[in-house]
């Protein structure tokens, strides 16, 4: 298997990698081309990665992941390098609300990164995967778009507004062997929730990653993660608002 | 021990560390802080409820591995559990290993752990080769047994007061497979005991023994292991029960610690013998039991694990057997084996010459105290000492004579770390 993962150095994306070199035989090698910003974060992982399987292959890119001159080159690099069995668009950070709404710059930067950045890469991956005419393209939402509240709207709206554009990208690969996945987490333990890690009721990176793993290649469309959060978010987005408006999360 | 709210920040990737060394203090600090790994350890040492935890779960990367030497550079974050998985399919297993596998690199450095191969390799910082320690200061040092040669000794079991471990370099050791040759043998007392360890350390790599401490002589089950020539893997069952919530009083009582120890003893003994086993329950039996800490109910428990020197050391053995039995607080989980002729590589290493003894207590408040206070003159009188990754409640004077090197100690570390433990036994 040959797995493009843009943002791989952000922790489910890295858990994710892990998973698939794991799996990765002398007899039936797996691929990895990892794309992250910070081209340290990105050696390191990519030595992990061998160090966990010698019969991995690992290939590395870093890009600010938001240059658009930057971005059009990588794709011709990337466009050599297939064709790809998965892509896997995973990068983001979790901007604080009280910033976004106070500071011009942190909102822009984090809309920057947690949609219009991710909305480019899905759309790059569609222009390597339609070509071939099969492969997953598999793009990071949160539960955190599934409603928004007053305590993180910022990011939840980038997330919901991946969630509209998969569904369009969907569609226009229906009826093709091109399966579009949206991916929700949950909380989930990574460097991004160090600080909100004193709760104990993140998940495990490593078990998220391998739902996620687990349901692209069951083909799914939509991947909770873990899977309790389907039940959660069905119930709270079924809250009406003026009950919604009074409950303070 | 009960819980506390702890202040827990992570410590980022290797390449932010060092910038940020301080931790977001304040400028003149009034605040300590203090390296945390998984928090697996049963006492205080991992706990600083006034100040900072500093979270190495962070630093998860493998660094190298070289094929040929076994020697694997990693980051302090790792767990043995994800070693021990990762390299067991490719021929490498840890040299040493503890009861559980969910445990840090850097804590088992700095607890200076020991497995059931003490006679045969010594203890985990003896399998160290090198270690990267950061701090407070900014400054980050190699240190090893030819570069920072004092500090690495003081920071092999110096309980994380020296600085924060942020890689190290460790030996594995070459494996067949991940499966052990192992045979389990009853004995009817410590005498007993003794002897089949002797037979056995030339011979066995692992020995541990399970010591039936409501029994009036201390019968037990003897069980010793080497890593199996067998390699093909079957498929293993992963993961057991969980203990889904903590009970409002304690399920471990004298009633169901007497049914246990009864229905453990006769369990093994009708299947005592020779068997291949898988690492995982050789190695790590209560990992099965996902969070089982949580069956002593809100209050916790003590663990309490002596070593006392092999001189005198069957006599004072059946003296705190017979204490503990008397006052009718037993124990699951009592597990006795002998210490090989390793003095330990650190300054407060605890694995020492001698027997070692650990046994896990309900925390009954005075009722305990009263009991280790007695087992403790029983140590003390032995010239043995507790482990204090596992202590909560030893006395300062005991540790001290307990750990003579500890003036050495003290010259090594950083003054910004504490614990609840240093406070409690050092005296910063």
């Amino acid at each position: 298997m040959k797995i493009l993962i843009i943002g791989a150095t952000s922790g489910i994306a890295k858990e994710c990698a892990r998973i698939w070199a794991a799996r990765s035989t002398s007899a039936s090698p797996n691929s990895l081309v990892l794309v992250a910003r910070n081209a340290e974060s990105l050696a390191t992982t990519s030595a992990d990665l061998r160090v966990r399987n010698k019969t991995a292959e690992v290939l590395t890119y870093a890009s600010s992941l938001t240059e658009t001159e930057e971005i059009s080159r990588l794709e011709s690099q990337l466009r050599a390098g297939g064709p790809y069995d998965v892509v896997l668009i995973a990068q983001g950070e979790l901007s604080q609300q009280s910033e976004a709404q106070s500071s011009v710059s942190a909102l822009h930067q984090s809309l920057t990164i947690n949609a219009t950045s991710v909305a480019v890469f899905a759309e790059l991956g569609a222009r390597l995967l339609e070509p071939q005419g099969k492969g997953t393209l598999a793009i990071f939402g949160s539960v955190a778009g599934d409603r928004t509240r007053r305590s993180n709207y910022s990011y939840g709206a980038a997330k919901a507004f991946l969630a509209s554009y998969v569904n369009g990208m969907r569609h226009r690969f229906a009826g093709t062997k091109v399966n579009v996945v949206i991916i929700k987490p949950g909380p989930t333990a990574t460097p991004m929730t160090t600080a909100l890690a004193t709760s104990g009721r993140l998940a495990p990176a490593s078990a998220v990653a391998a739902d996620i793993v687990e349901g692209i290649a069951k083909g799914k469309r939509q991947i909770y993660t873990p899977g309790i959060w389907a039940i959660i978010m069905l119930v709270v987005r079924l809250i009406p608002g003026f009950i919604f408006n009074k409950l303070d999360f | 021990m009960e819980t506390a709210p702890h202040n827990v920040v992570s410590a980022g990737t290797l390449q932010t560390f060092a910038r940020d060394a301080s931790f977001n203090l304040p400028p003149l600090p009034t605040e300590t802080w203090l390296p945390r790994g998984l928090g697996s350890s049963y006492g205080d040492v991992c706990l600083n409820p006034s100040g900072k935890l500093v979270s190495s779960l962070s630093l998860n990367n493998f660094l190298a591995f070289d094929h040929e030497t076994g020697v694997l550079q990693v980051e302090a974050g790792v767990t043995l559990g994800e070693i021990q998985r990762v390299f067991a399919p490719q021929g490498w297993m840890l040299a040493v290993t503890p009861g559980t596998q969910f445990v840090t690199i850097g804590g088992a450095i700095g607890n200076d752990v020991h497995g059931k191969n003490h006679h045969a390799r010594g203890t985990f910082g003896d399998n160290t080769l090198s270690i990267t320690l950061v701090r407070s200061n900014g400054e980050v040092l190699n240190c090893s047994r030819s570069q920072n040669a004092e500090l690495f000794s003081a920071t092999i079991g110096g309980l994380g007061l020296t600085g924060f471990i942020t890689s190290a370099t460790i030996q594995l050791q070459s494996v067949a497979g991940a499966y052990l040759d192992t045979e389990n043998l009853v004995f009817q007392d410590s005498g007993e005991f003794l002897s089949l360890s002797d037979d056995s350390e030339p011979d066995w790599q692992y020995i541990v023994s399970w010591i039936d401490c409501t029994s009036k002589h201390g019968r037990g089950i003897f069980m010793r292991g080497n890593n199996s020539a067998e390699s093909k893997v079957p498929q293993t069952k992963v993961g057991g029960p969980t203990v889904p919530f903590k009970p409002p009083v304690s399920l471990i009582n004298k009633a169901s610690v007497f049914a246990f120890n009864q229905a453990y003893f006769n369990l093994n003994r009708a299947k005592a013998g020779t068997t291949v086993t898988h690492y995982q329950p050789f190695f790590y039996p209560l990992d099965s039991v996902q969070r089982w800490n949580l069956a002593y109910g809100p209050k916790g428990f003590f663990q309490y694990q002596m070593v006392i020197p092999r001189e005198g050391g069957r006599e004072a053995l059946d003296e705190i057997l017979t204490q503990i039995r008397k006052s009718g607080q037993g124990s699951f989980l009592a597990v006795l084996k002998t210490f090989g002729s390793d003095a330990g590589p650190g300054l407060l290493s605890f694995a020492r010459p001698g027997i070692t003894l650990a046994l896990d207590f309900t925390n009954r408040g005075e009722v305990s105290e009263a009991l280790f206070k007695r087992l403790d003159s029983v140590v003390l009188e032995a010239g043995g000492t507790l482990n204090p990754s596992k202590d909560a409640r030893m006395s300062r004077q005991m540790f001290e004579v307990g750990f003579p090197n500890f003036a050495e100690f003290e010259k090594h570390r950083d003054p910004l770390i504490s614990s609840s433990m240093s406070r409690r036994l050092m005296g910063w």
